[in-house]
C-alpha cells in the first residue's frame, strides 16, 4: 500500500527555564493508506508531542523542530507556511484529542462547530453545512441527529461527546486522523464503542489513523502496525502480531508484562521499576537503560542501530547485536495463544 | 422564566423592607435632630417645625407612614431645602448623573476588555506588561485622586478640557475617565487571567486542528468564552461607579444625586438622605437582576431558572 | 554513520546503582517553603515589601527626623511651597507638612491594619464555623451575609458614620461591620472544601472536638487565601478611609489622617498642589505596595502557578 506520511529524524526541542528539553530525538516512522499505526508509551515518552508535531500545533516558541522532515504525499510540512498548513489542518490531517468534555467549545452548539469546518475548506453554505453535519452525526451512531445537532456539548454525555469530534475530525474526508488517546478518558464500555466505530469508519471512508496510547489492549484491538516510544524516540516498530508475540524490545516485554492476565489469577502486578529519563540532559545511549535488566556497558554509552527482523519490524537494541549474550522474554510477556483483548 | 423572575423580584422587595427599615432607624437615632444645627428664633418655633414635618408624632406611626409612602415612590419633603420634595431632588439631579454613569460604564467595558485581550494574546511580552502595569495603577490611584490629577493637569494646567460643572458633552469627559479608571482596570485583570486560562484549553487547540487561522480562534472562540466573568462582574461595576459618584461630582461639581447625597449628609438632611439611600438600592438591585438575566442569556450552560441541562 | 569499534567486553553487564534509577531530582520542600522561595523571586512583590518597611519606619520616625512636629501653627509661614526649611512644604495654619504627612500616615496605616485585621476575625470564625457546620447553621449565617452584602459597601458605612458620629473607633467599626463579607465568603469556600477530605474524617474518627479540628486542622490549611484576602483587603481599608474622609466623614480634627489631609487640600488645588500631592501620592504609594504584595502572596501560593 502507497505511504502517505513519511516522518524522518523528526527532533522537537522545547525551551524551558531549566533549559532545553528534547522532547522527541530523531523519531522515523511511515504511515501507509487505510492502516492504523498505533504508538505506545508511558506518559513522558513524546508521544502527544509527535502527534502534534505532525499539524504543527506544537507553539514555537518555546517549541522547535531541531532537526528531521514530516513528509506528507512527498511534500515536508516543516516547511510549509502558517497559511498552508492551515488549508491541510482538518482537511488532509485531523486530530481529536483525549477528553472530549474539554475539547469542545462549550458556548457553541456542536452544528456550529462541525460547520466551521466544511464552511472552510469545502466552501458550503451555511445550510449545506447544516445538511451535512447532520450526515455526519448519523455517520458517527448518534440518534436523533435533526436535534443533537443544535444542541451545546454539556447537554451531551461523554461517549457521544467522542462521537461529536470524530464527526468534526472527519467532515472533510482526511487522509489522515490523528488520535491522540481517544478513549483515555471514557469508560471501558464506551471505549470499546468509540474504537468500534473508528474501525468502521475507517472502512468506509479509507482514512488511515494514527492512535496515540498508552494502552495496549487497545492496541491489539485496533491496530495494524505499532510503533514503541520510550525517552522521545521509537525503540521497536512491528505489525501487531509481531510485537504481541514476537517482541524483542525489553521495553516492549516490560510494557506486555505489565498488562494484566485475566487468565492468571495469581502473582503480583509486574511495574517496570524506576522512571523515564531527564530529558533536560538525555541520557548518551539507550534511554532505557538505566531502568533496563539486561543493560550492557555498552548500551550506557552508544545508541543501537535498528536491527531489521523482518520487513515490518525494526528493534533498537545491542541485545540483537551478535556479540551480546542470547536473551529470552521474561515468561509473563509471553502472550498465551488464546488473545484476549483481540477481538478482531 | 417568569417564576424566576417573580422569585427575584420578591427577593428585592425582602431586601428593600429591611434597607427602608434601617434607613428610617438609623436616620432617627442620629444625633441631633434636623434642625439643631440651624439656628431657631426661639424652642416653640422649633415645636412648630417639629409638627409640620411630622416629627412629633411617636416613632412607630412615623415609620408606618413613611413605609406607606415609600411604596406610592413619594420619598417626603427636604429638610433643608424648603418647598423641595426629595423627589423633586432626585428628578432633577438624576439625569446627569446617569449620563455620566453611562459614559463610565461603557469606557470602563471597552477599554478594559480590549486592554485585556491584548495582554493575554501579547503574555509576557511588552504589550501584557504596559497593560498591566496601568491596570495596576488603576487599581492603586483612588478615584478620587485621579480626578483631583486629571482636573489638575488637563484643565487648570493645560486648559484642555473644562474643570467643573456640566454644560456639554466636553464637561463630561474628565469625570467619565476618573469614574471609570478602577473599574477598568478591574475589568482588564478580569479580561487578561480569563483569556489567559481559555487560550490554554483544550477546545482552542481543537479549533487551531480544524485549520482555523489564529485571528478566528483567538475571537470567535477565546472571546466570547473568557467575557463570562467580566459579564459577572457587571453588578459591582455599576456599584462602583454609582459610589464613585459621590465624589466625583463633587470635584467636577457636577448637579447630580451622588452629589445631592453628599451635601444631605453634610446638612443631615434625614429624608434626603433616606430618599436617596432607598433610589440607590432600588437602583443596584434592579441592575444585579438584569446582569444575572443578561448571563443566563449568554451562556448556554446557566438556564436561568435553576434547571440544568439534559445529560 | 561512523562505525563504532566495539569490544566484546562492552557486551558485559552493566553494573547498576538501584537508588539511580529512581533517583529523585532536587530537594523536598514543605509547601510554605516552596511558596516563600517562589515569592522571593519576585521581584515586583519584594520591592513592595520594602516600600512598606521604609513607610512603616517613616511614619514612626518621620518628624524626628524632620525636626518639626505636626500640630505647632506659625501662620507666618503659612502655605508655602517646599523648601530646604519645610521638605513638603506648609499647611493653611503652617504646620510642617512633612511631619504631618508622617502623622498621617500612622492614622491612615493604623486605620487600614486595624479594620483589615478585625475583619480577618469575624470573617474567619464567621466563615469556618458556617462552612464546617454546613446545612441550616450554614444557610442562615450565609443568608444574612448575603442581605447584608446586598446593600453597598459605602452606602453602609456613610450611614454608620452619620448615626455614630466621627471618631477613630466609629470609622474602624463602620468599616468593620460589612467588610468581613468577603474574608467569611472565602474562609467559607475553603473550609468546606477541606472538611471533605479524608484526613478531618480520621481526626473525627479518633475523637478531636469540633474546636479542635476547627483549631488545629481546618483554619490552619485557609492559611493562603487568607492572607492573600488580608492583604488585598488593606488598599481597599485605606481607600474607604480616605474616600469618607473626602466627603467629610473622616477623623475630626486634630487628628489628620492621608484622607482628610487631601481633602483639605482640594479647594486649593489650583493654587497649592503640593499640598495635594505628598498625601495622595503616599496614598496610592501604599495601596499599590500592599496589592503587588497580594499578587504576589496569590501567585506564590498558588501551587497552579509553576514556573
Amino acid at each position: 500500500m502507497k505511504k502517505i506520511l513519511e516522518v524522518k529524524d523528526l527532533s522537537v526541542n522545547f525551551d524551558s527555564f531549566g533549559g532545553e528539553v528534547k522532547a522527541i530525538r530523531g523519531v522515523t516512522f511511515d504511515l501507509h493508506e487505510k492502516e492504523t499505526l498505533a504508538i505506545v508509551g508511558e506518559s513522558g515518552s513524546g508521544k502527544s508531542v509527535t502527534a502534534q508535531s505532525l499539524m504543527r500545533l506544537i507553539p514555537m516558541p518555546p517549541g522547535k523542530f531541531a532537526d528531521g522532515s514530516i513528509k506528507f504525499e512527498g511534500e515536508d510540512l516543516i516547511e510549509k507556511s502558517e497559511k498552508q498548513m492551515e488549508s491541510i489542518r482538518g482537511k488532509e490531517i485531523s486530530m481529536i484529542f483525549q477528553d472530549p468534555m474539554t475539547s469542545l467549545n462549550p458556548t457553541m452548539t456542536i452544528g456550529k462547530q462541525i460547520a466551521e469546518s466544511l464552511i472552510k475548506h469545502q466552501n458550503m453554505s451555511k445550510k449545506e453545512a447544516h445538511e451535512r453535519g447532520i450526515e455526519l452525526l448519523r455517520l458517527v451512531g448518534l440518534p436523533n441527529p435533526e436535534a443533537r445537532i443544535k444542541q451545546y456539548p454539556h447537554e451531551y454525555s461523554g461517549g457521544m461527546r467522542q462521537r461529536a469530534m470524530i464527526a468534526i475530525a472527519l467532515a472533510c474526508n482526511p487522509k489522515i486522523l490523528v488520535a491522540d488517546e481517544p478513549t483515555t478518558a471514557l469508560d471501558v464500555t464506551i471505549q470499546a464503542q468509540i474504537l468500534d466505530l473508528m474501525r468502521d469508519l475507517q472502512e468506509k471512508t479509507g482514512t488511515a489513523i494514527i492512535l496515540i496510547t498508552h494502552d495496549l489492549g487497545v492496541v491489539a484491538n485496533s491496530a495494524h502496525r505499532v510503533a514503541v516510544m520510550y525517552g522521545g524516540k521509537i525503540v521497536e516498530t512491528g505489525t501487531v502480531d509481531e510485537i504481541f508475540y514476537n517482541p524483542k524490545h525489553p521495553y516492549t516485554w516490560g510494557l506486555l508484562s505489565s498488562m494484566p492476565n485475566l487468565d492468571q489469577s495469581e502473582g503480583e502486578l509486574q511495574a517496570i521499576p524506576g522512571t523515564p529519563p531527564n530529558l533536560l540532559d538525555p541520557p548518551k545511549g539507550c534511554p532505557f537503560a538505566a531502568r533496563c535488566p539486561y543493560a550492557m556497558k555498552v548500551c550506557e554509552n552508544h545508541m543501537p542501530d535498528y536491527a531489521e527482523l523482518s520487513e515490518t519490524q525494526k528493534t533498537a537494541c545491542w541485545l540483537l547485536d551478535e556479540r551480546a549474550p542470547k536473551v529470552e522474554p521474561p515468561k509473563s510477556a509471553i502472550v498465551g495463544g488464546v488473545d484476549q483483548h483481540a477481538h478482531r | 422564566m417568569a417564576r424566576y423572575l417573580l422569585r427575584r423580584l420578591g427577593y428585592i422587595l425582602i431586601s428593600l423592607f429591611f434597607i427602608v427599615t434601617i434607613t428610617f432607624f438609623c436616620m432617627h437615632f442620629a444625633p441631633g435632630s434636623p434642625f439643631s444645627s440651624e439656628k431657631m428664633p426661639s424652642e416653640a418655633i422649633q415645636k412648630q417645625m417639629d409638627a409640620a414635618y411630622g416629627l412629633d408624632q411617636p416613632l412607630y406611626k412615623q415609620y408606618f407612614d413613611y413605609l406607606v409612602n415609600i411604596a406610592k415612590w413619594d420619598f417626603g419633603p427636604s429638610f433643608k431645602y424648603v418647598g423641595q420634595s426629595v423627589n423633586d431632588i432626585i428628578n432633577r439631579s438624576f439625569p446627569y448623573s446617569l449620563i455620566l454613569g453611562l459614559e463610565a460604564i461603557f469606557l470602563a467595558l471597552a477599554v478594559g476588555v480590549l486592554l485585556g485581550v491584548v495582554a493575554a494574546i501579547k503574555h509576557n511580552k511588552f504589550g501584557d506588561y504596559a497593560a498591566m502595569i496601568i491596570a495596576v495603577l488603576g487599581i492603586s490611584v483612588p478615584s478620587f485622586i485621579m480626578a483631583s490629577v486629571l482636573q489638575y493637569v488637563f484643565a487648570m494646567k493645560l486648559q484642555l478640557l473644562p474643570t467643573a460643572r456640566f454644560e456639554s458633552f466636553a464637561y463630561t469627559i474628565l469625570p467619565a475617565i476618573a469614574l471609570a479608571m478602577t473599574p477598568l482596570a478591574f475589568i482588564a485583570r478580569l479580561m487578561r487571567s480569563s483569556m489567559l486560562d481559555v487560550l490554554n484549553a483544550d477546545y482552542i487547540k481543537t479549533a487551531k486542528a480544524k485549520g482555523l487561522s489564529d485571528r478566528v480562534v483567538t475571537y470567535r472562540h477565546g472571546l466570547r468564552n473568557a467575557i463570562m466573568p467580566v459579564v459577572s462582574y457587571l453588578g459591582p461595576l455599576v456599584v462602583s461607579i454609582l459610589t464613585g459618584s459621590f465624589v466625583i461630582e463633587k470635584i467636577f461639581a457636577i448637579p447630580g444625586l451622588g452629589n445631592e447625597f453628599v451635601v444631605s449628609i453634610t446638612n443631615r438632611d434625614y429624608t434626603v438622605i433616606m430618599g436617596t439611600t432607598v433610589f440607590f438600592s432600588v437602583l443596584l438591585l434592579v441592575s444585579i437582576l438584569v446582569v444575572d438575566i443578561i448571563y443566563g442569556l449568554i451562556d448556554p450552560r446557566v438556564k436561568v431558572g435553576g434547571k440544568g441541562g439534559a445529560k | 554513520m561512523a562505525e563504532l569499534e566495539l569490544k566484546q567486553a562492552d557486551f558485559e553487564p552493566l553494573q547498576k546503582n538501584e537508588a539511580d534509577a529512581e533517583r529523585i531530582g532536587g530537594p523536598s520542600r514543605t509547601f510554605l517553603q516552596d511558596a516563600w522561595r517562589r515569592f522571593k523571586q519576585n521581584k515586583l512583590a519584594m520591592f513592595g515589601i520594602v516600600v512598606i518597611i521604609i513607610l512603616a519606619f517613616l511614619s514612626i520616625f518621620g518628624s524626628m527626623i524632620s525636626g518639626h512636629n505636626y500640630y505647632t501653627n506659625d501662620l507666618i509661614n503659612a502655605n508655602k511651597p517646599p523648601s530646604a526649611e519645610h521638605w513638603f512644604g506648609t499647611d493653611a495654619l503652617g504646620r510642617d507638612l512633612f511631619a504631618r504627612t508622617w502623622y498621617g500616615a500612622r492614622i491612615s496605616l493604623f486605620i487600614g491594619l486595624m479594620a483589615a485585621l478585625l475583619d480577618l476575625v469575624i470573617g474567619v470564625l464567621w466563615g469556618a464555623i458556617s462552612g464546617y457546620f454546613g446545612g441550616k447553621v450554614d444557610e442562615y449565617m450565609m443568608r444574612i451575609a448575603d442581605i447584608l452584602s446586598g446593600v453597598p459597601y459605602l452606602l453602609v458605612v456613610i450611614l454608620l458614620l452619620v448615626v455614630m458620629g466621627q471618631g477613630l473607633w466609629t470609622l474602624i467599626i463602620a468599616m468593620t461591620i460589612t467588610g468581613w463579607i468577603n474574608m467569611a465568603r472565602i474562609v467559607r469556600g475553603e473550609v468546606m472544601r477541606l472538611r471533605s477530605e479524608e484526613y478531618v474524617m480520621a481526626a473525627r474518627s479518633l475523637g478531636a472536638s469540633t474546636s479542635r479540628i476547627l483549631k488545629k486542622h481546618l483554619i490552619p490549611n485557609t492559611f493562603g487565601p487568607v492572607l492573600v484576602t488580608l492583604t488585598l483587603s488593606i488598599p481597599t481599608a485605606i481607600f474607604t478611609e480616605a474616600f469618607l474622609s473626602y466627603l467629610g466623614l473622616g477623623v475630626p480634627a486634630p487628628k489628620a489622617s492621608w484622607g482628610t489631609m487631601t481633602s483639605d487640600a482640594l479647594p486649593a488645588l489650583q493654587y497649592l498642589p503640593y499640598q495635594l500631592f505628598f498625601p495622595a501620592f503616599f496614598i496610592c504609594l501604599t495601596m499599590l505596595a500592599f496589592n503587588i504584595i497580594g499578587d504576589g502572596l496569590r501567585d506564590a501560593l498558588d501551587p497552579k502557578e509553576r514556573k
